[in-house]
């Protein structure tokens, strides 16, 4: 072992579309969508709760309180409990992980719609918007910039859990390390390592990108302030 | 018009922020509540517009009870002007403005259309157009937020301390440019302030409430400074009341002399100053047809031999006050403070941004 090479190309270049499931490609594939349908589901949900939340306060710290204990679980527990419910599939891995993200995106939201100042509030009732209008128009627009914060956290946290899924056999990337233990063969894991990090560099990057095009008021209030 | 019948607001824990209040805000008049705080100025301006809905009594709209109208419909046709402006961060200034037209279902370049109207009737360059409230500074954000409140053309207008977050000079002129407005415009606008001399400024009406929502005393500017109705009135009023009040009787009566021979003028007859041995000593100038008797005052105090150079719109002199000529009327005026006080209070009161400060 001591004079291998930490990243054999060769083994990289056989492995990256060798047909099989355990090639590079498939596992990089498999893990964005485990990494971030969960983000676009959690999105979905925390939304309507993260506005019911805001709006009857009461909801806000029962919510809060159990998104905290289910993000206290280790990922594991949580996968391990789903395998008895929807088995080796990815949902095993894609249930818990949207529970994560609501646990960092419900917060979000409501600290979000708690940044809409007072008087755009007051002065967008006085002007006459009905509610629903209001929630679309002006307070959710206004809670973007907290909104995609909490995003970028959960995009890149999951990002990373997916890996935790190798122990089932769903781990996307993650599956490389277990194969690279196993075999105490470096290449597989360094390539899982930086396949992952670039994955999370690349989509926090979209993710700040998307938030210059969306708030350009945002982006130039900070700068200012 | 705007009525208020019996008016009551009290809180579940019993706090009476309006207790039984009674007024009426005329059509196309500026009607000031002024008062300290927790007297419920605020309290009664956003039961108008049902921010706030009343606890007892009736708001009347014209003829309308505001508790029959839907309460998005009713404010629509109001505007309202709050203290920070409350811009939406997220819109351009054009947006902001286009606010009420675009709930009203106005198509969007009708809407953009007047909202560009109202940013130069407010005095704002076309080009704060594209800008995003934050680019602005507060005082031209107050100036969005009146041309917001306007947009509609609504025929009432609810001003809640609007210009109190800006500095002094921002404030007078902001102040100025709502007189002129309201000149051209005629508003029915109801404006809320702490501060008394805001309230006596642009005033026609001024309510002044107690804490606990109590109306002290409604009156013109002029009658509130000569006739308070009590101690809390006049300890409100503060100092200078005499003099203040000077500010709503025209200089116009004051009788004029011809120009003394040591005043000084240019060729086009502006005045330089009075000839003395070791040079030119200061003036006081006043125009007799714009300015107050204040002013005129004003201008006499400045001058070393106590005499107001009167001048035409232009800066020419016309004649000189001196200071028997402001004697006598400021004599009619002590005298006869009733009559005189409710005479001009029907007037537009003496605002030349020029000497009204001075």
């Amino acid at each position: 072992m001591n004079d291998e090479p930490l990243v054999r190309w060769d083994w990289i270049a056989r492995n990256w579309d060798n047909g099989g499931p355990s090639a590079i490609k498939t596992l990089l594939e498999s893990h964005v969508v485990m990494a971030l349908l969960p983000v676009v589901f959690g999105l979905l949900i925390a939304l309507p709760l993260g506005v019911a939340c805001a709006r009857w306060r009461w909801l806000y710290q029962p919510t809060a309180g159990l998104m905290n204990v289910v993000y206290s679980l280790p990922s594991l527990v949580l996968f391990s409990i789903f395998l008895s419910v929807t088995g080796l599939t990815q949902s095993t891995v894609i249930i818990p992980l949207t529970f994560f993200t609501l646990a960092v995106l419900i917060p979000a939201v409501v600290d979000g719609l708690g940044s809409v100042p007072e008087h755009v509030r007051q002065s967008a009732v006085a002007m006459g918007f009905r509610p629903l209008r209001r929630l679309l128009q002006v307070e959710l627009p206004v809670a973007v910039p907290v909104v995609l914060g909490g995003l970028r956290v959960a995009t890149v946290s999951s990002i990373s859990l997916v890996s935790v899924g190798a122990l089932i056999g769903q781990g996307g990337l993650g599956n490389l390390f277990i194969d690279g233990w196993q075999r105490q063969f470096y290449t597989p894991i360094v390539v899982g390592i930086v396949l992952i990090v670039l994955l999370a560099v690349l989509s926090d990057g979209l993710l700040v990108l998307a938030q210059r095009l969306l708030t350009p008021w945002s982006r130039a209030r900070r700068r200012t302030a | 018009m705007i009525t208020f019948e019996g008016v009551t607001k009290r809180y579940p824990d019993g706090t009476v922020a309006v207790d039984d209040l009674s007024l009426q805000a005329p059509t196309g008049a500026i009607t000031v509540f002024v008062g300290p705080s927790g007297c419920g100025k605020t309290t009664s301006l956003r039961m108008i517009n049902r921010m706030i809905d009343a606890t007892s009594g009736r708001i009347l709209l014209d003829d309308q009870d505001v508790r029959a109208i839907d309460p998005p419909t009713l404010r629509r046709g109001i505007g309202y002007v709050i203290q920070q402006a409350g811009l939406f961060p997220h819109r351009k200034i054009v947006d902001n403005v286009a606010t009420v037209p675009y709930l009203l279902g106005w198509d969007k370049r009708k809407a953009r259309a007047r909202a560009m109207e109202l940013l130069e009737l407010v005095g704002l360059d076309s080009r704060l157009a594209g800008r995003y409230p934050f680019q602005l500074s507060g005082g031209q954000q107050q100036r969005v937020g009146v041309a917001r409140a306007l947009a509609a053309d609504p025929p009432v207008l609810l001003m809640d301390e609007p210009f109190s977050a800006v500095d002094p000079i921002v404030r007078a002129s902001l102040q100025e440019e709502l007189l002129h407005l309201q000149s051209e415009l005629h508003k029915t606008i109801v404006f809320v302030t702490h501060d008394i001399d805001e309230a006596i400024k642009l005033g026609d009406t001024v309510a002044v409430l107690r804490v606990g929502g109590h109306l002290a005393q409604m009156a013109g500017p002029a009658t509130l400074l000569s006739e308070p109705a009590d101690d809390f009135v006049r300890e409100f009023l503060g100092k200078d009341r005499g003099i203040r009040r000077l500010s709503f009787v025209p200089a116009k009566g004051v009788r004029l002399g011809s120009a003394p021979a040591d005043l000084v003028v240019d060729d086009d007859t502006r005045p330089l100053g009075w000839r003395s041995n070791g040079g030119l000593l200061p003036y006081g100038i006043f125009d007799p047809e714009r300015d107050s008797l204040r002013a005129a005052l004003d201008a006499a105090l400045l001058s070393p031999n106590g005499t107001a150079i009167a001048v035409d719109g232009d800066g020419h002199v016309i004649g000189v006050a001196t200071r028997d000529a402001l004697d006598e009327v400021l004599r009619r005026h002590a005298t006869g403070p009733d009559e005189q006080a409710r005479e001009s209070d029907g007037e537009v009161p003496v605002t030349d941004p020029r000497r009204a400060e001075s």
